[in-house]
């Protein structure tokens, strides 16, 4: 298990979480390395948690990241990082959006949404970029870029060099949203 | 990543077989995509299934290959194996894909397929869901080859599952017997890098060859297939003992685990010292070939998925073995759930890491715009008993709609609807049935309403397409997998055929006139059929009219237009607000508010 490195993104089915994982995993694989990936299809995409997970080394055994392993956590939603906060190791990079995405479970009265997620956040992540990925995608022209703000963002806690990731951002965006999810990505890897 | 070379296999002959100086182009696929590509290569030219969560990518990638294979989508797993049936007896290579409960619908044929056998390969590919997590159960499908007495493979990673597909193929047409490809969630839905190769077309001419005694199971002949299927076993296992795709990796001899599919990699990652003994090619069982390795190592562990499958087999041939009492039976395998195993030699079904517990959960719910949330609001309105289906608008069953009562199968929303009606239930019962599902399984439990004399109303919620395995085509939407125009077949004009009268069509984005049907039909004492029809917004990916937003000033907080569960209206504290990120401009929520405070947003 040593040399794998894996990296977890999550978010509410419909946010792109499958789009930033394939580029995250097409950088991997263009640096280089063995790739497994895993996602979730079907029921769980209605608006549901999504979880998609990349690894990357050497030999890669299991698609799955184990508890407490990964090396980075990427959230489109502020209290889905909360959620799979368990998948993180010690000392690993989490990035947030701090996007906020009412479940029908809180406006239906069956649960509430926590108003202190910020806080929360800085407790359960020693190492954690906070930052609004839909408003700096929206300034950049395309709020649905929001996904590749968060994995700029995370770029920064993984060895992957930057062409590998230009490259893969080329091969899954298609060419007419190529430029602000480049742009995207450069924003959201300043600001980590 | 280790890639068996099952080419070096004696007994087979790979088309396009690696070797080392070949350039090889490596692609990142998912288990779905090589299945497919498997097929592609192995010259395939008949495919066809149902689509089924975690199956369905299969024939959505090897449609880009129209051109060289027929393709089709069928009404149901039944009808797609008998399809692939009439294309292999005329000696094409054929592929059937299916989720594991769709191997139910198709198993009629399947066990007697395995009597007549096959000419031109053919191997269904059916994908397990352990964990269900887009399903009604979990099923084992390696129980449905050994009792249909047929093959079974079980990749653990895209590469395999190219490859065995490849060998399927081969082993199909070599003993003329039906063979399955089994998958799982994680080996469909993983990807991972793979060699491809080019198709190498079969050459085979394509024309059915007259032999009663082969194609014809009356008695009289079905009784020499039932012995030919004992011989064919025999012949399998000994080919099974010989295959690459079970193989022994010797390393420490102080354990010894035999395992196969996804839990392959998970024993690799947590058991790297052990011996393994890897079974891609598990029935027949290698007798001799598990006999040799337990020989080799001192204890013997048994880690699979679902059922005791391998397990129960090793002890039957007197080997002493550790298995499902220590290895959870319950949901998925992985890496946690065999580090407890090691760690403390027992095993439990490890619930997933706990989420802290003051998260509000997120279940999958209708979309916004979903045209459903129409349909269920208006049953809101009625004390009646809900049967549903297997489809998006089993969401219906979730609060605040809460309109869905029981759910069994495909087609099951009608039958039951009517079993409850006879065993005398004093509230009148509605079955709710999807556009797909009707036609897959529905209309033959439609008949049996009419028939008996039941006084049921079944609800058709037609949103054009099939929409929960990611938007399929179907009989009624005028298009098929080939991407060609064809008849898109009524729904009203079978249930007229079927013999209903009280026949009502209605838009599902109006309420007022949706809850009038809903009361006609419950107030007829015959069957009465309401199809629902507006497309799936998912789909059909446009706006349907202006977004909405609330009035703050005219809005009393009721909370009606919340009880459509839409997650376009966000409650946080006490105002109430549309997301107009997420608000696909149904209008339901201005019809459901009493106090004209939903009006169209600005821009």
């Amino acid at each position: 298990m040593s040399e794998t490195t894996s990296v977890v993104l999550v978010g509410v089915g419909g946010q792109g979480i499958l789009l930033a994982s394939e580029v995250t995993a097409r950088a991997a694989m263009l640096a280089g390395y063995q790739v497994k990936t895993n996602e979730v299809h079907g029921m769980a995409q209605r608006g549901g948690s999504v979880v998609a997970q990349v690894r990357y080394g050497a030999e890669v055994f299991s698609p799955l990241v184990a508890s407490g392993t990964a090396a980075v956590l990427g959230s489109l939603e502020r209290i889905e990082a909360l959620r799979f906060a368990h998948y993180l190791k010690p000392g690993g990079l989490a990035v947030v959006s701090s996007q906020m995405i009412v479940p029908v479970t809180v406006s239906t009265g069956q649960a509430q949404y926590p108003a202190d997620a910020q806080e929360r956040l800085s407790q359960a992540f020693p190492r954690l970029t906070y930052l609004d990925a839909a408003e700096m995608a929206l300034d950049l022209g395309n709020i649905r870029a929001a996904n590749i703000v968060v994995v700029g963002a995370l770029s920064q806690g993984l060895d992957l060099p930057p062409e590998a990731w230009h490259e893969a951002l080329t091969a899954c965006v298609p060419a007419r949203h190529l430029d602000v999810n480049l742009r995207a990505f450069e924003a959201g890897r300043r600001s980590a | 990543m280790a890639v068996p070379n099952l080419g070096a296999d004696a007994m087979f002959q790979w088309p396009g077989a690696v070797s080392l100086g070949d350039f090889r182009l490596s692609e990142l696929l998912s288990g779905n995509q090589a299945i497919a590509r498997g097929a592609y290569e192995a010259g395939v030219t008949v495919a066809t299934g149902y689509p089924g969560t975690p199956s369905t990518e299969i024939l959505e990638t090897l449609s880009a290959h129209s051109d060289d294979v027929y393709l089709e989508w069928s009404p149901n797993e039944k009808v797609a194996l008998e399809v692939a049936a009439g294309a292999s007896y005329a000696g094409a290579r054929c592929i059937v894909t299916m989720k594991h409960v769709g191997l139910n619908v198709a198993a009629d044929p399947l066990m007697t397929l395995a009597y007549t056998g096959v000419v031109g390969g053919l191997v269904l590919c059916v994908a397990d869901d352990p964990g269900m997590h887009s399903s009604q159960n979990e099923q084992d499908t390696r129980q449905y080859a050994r009792f249909a007495r047929i093959p079974v493979f079980e990749p653990s990673d895209s590469q395999e599952a190219l490859e065995y597909m490849k060998l399927a193929l081969e082993v199909s047409e070599q003993h003329r017997t039906p063979v399955i490809l089994r998958s799982t969630t994680r080996v469909s839905h993983s990807r991972s890098l793979v060699e491809t190769g080019e198709r190498v077309p079969t050459g085979r001419e394509i024309a059915f060859v007259k032999d009663p005694p082969r194609f014809v199971p009356i008695p009289l002949w079905g009784r020499a297939m039932r012995r030919n299927v004992e011989e064919r076993l025999g012949a399998l296992r000994t080919a099974a003992e010989k295959s690459l795709a079970n193989r022994i990796e010797w390393r420490d001899r102080q354990l010894g685990i035999i395992t196969s599919s996804i839990a392959y990699q998970y024993v690799r990652e947590v058991f790297p010292e052990a011996s393994v003994l890897k079974l891609g090619w598990a029935y027949p069982f290698p007798d001799e070939l598990i006999r040799e390795f337990a020989e080799g190592v001192a204890e013997v562990l048994v880690v699979e998925e679902l059922d005791d499958f391998l397990e129960e087999h090793v002890k039957a041939l007197g080997i002493a073995c550790r298995g499902k009492g220590v290895v959870p039976r319950c949901g998925e395998l992985s890496v946690e759930a065999l580090q407890a195993v090691r760690d403390s030699g027992t095993g439990e079904c490890l619930p997933p890491p706990a989420a802290p517990a003051d998260l509000p959960s997120r279940p999958p719910v209708l979309c916004p715009g979903c045209p459903h949330r129409g349909l269920f609001a208006a049953l809101g309105k009625f004390d009646v008993v809900v049967t549903g289906d297997i489809g998006c608008y089993s969401l219906g069953v979730f609060p605040p709609l809460s309109r869905t009562d029981a759910i069994l199968c495909m087609g099951g929303g009608i039958s039951m609807a009517h079993g409850l009606d006879k065993a005398g239930e004093p509230r009148k019962v509605v079955g709710i049935v999807g556009d797909s599902t009707f036609f897959h399984s529905g209309i033959t439990g439609l008949l049996d309403i009419v028939y008996n004399k039941g006084v049921s109303t079944i609800v058709v919620v037609d949103n054009r397409i099939t929409a929960m395995t990611g938007h399929q085509d179907n009989p009624g939407t005028g298009r098929t997998l080939m991407g060609e125009a064809t008849t898109a077949v009524s729904i009203p004009d079978i249930g007229r055929a079927c013999g209903v009268r009280d026949i009502h069509e209605v838009d599902p984005y109006d309420l007022k006139a949706t809850i009038e049907a809903v009361r006609a039909a419950l107030e007829t004492d015959e069957p009465s059929l309401i199809v629902s029809c507006a497309p799936c917004v998912l789909h059909e990916r446009t706006r349907l009219t202006a977004k909405r937003c609330i009035d703050a000033e005219a809005c009393r907080k009721c909370g009606m237009c919340l009880k459509l569960g839409c997650p376009a209206i966000e409650k946080s504290g006490d105002e109430i607000r549309i997301n107009s990120l997420l608000c696909n401009g149904c209008g339901l929520c201005a019809q459901a508010c009493r106090f004209d405070a939903i009006g169209a947003a600005e821009g």
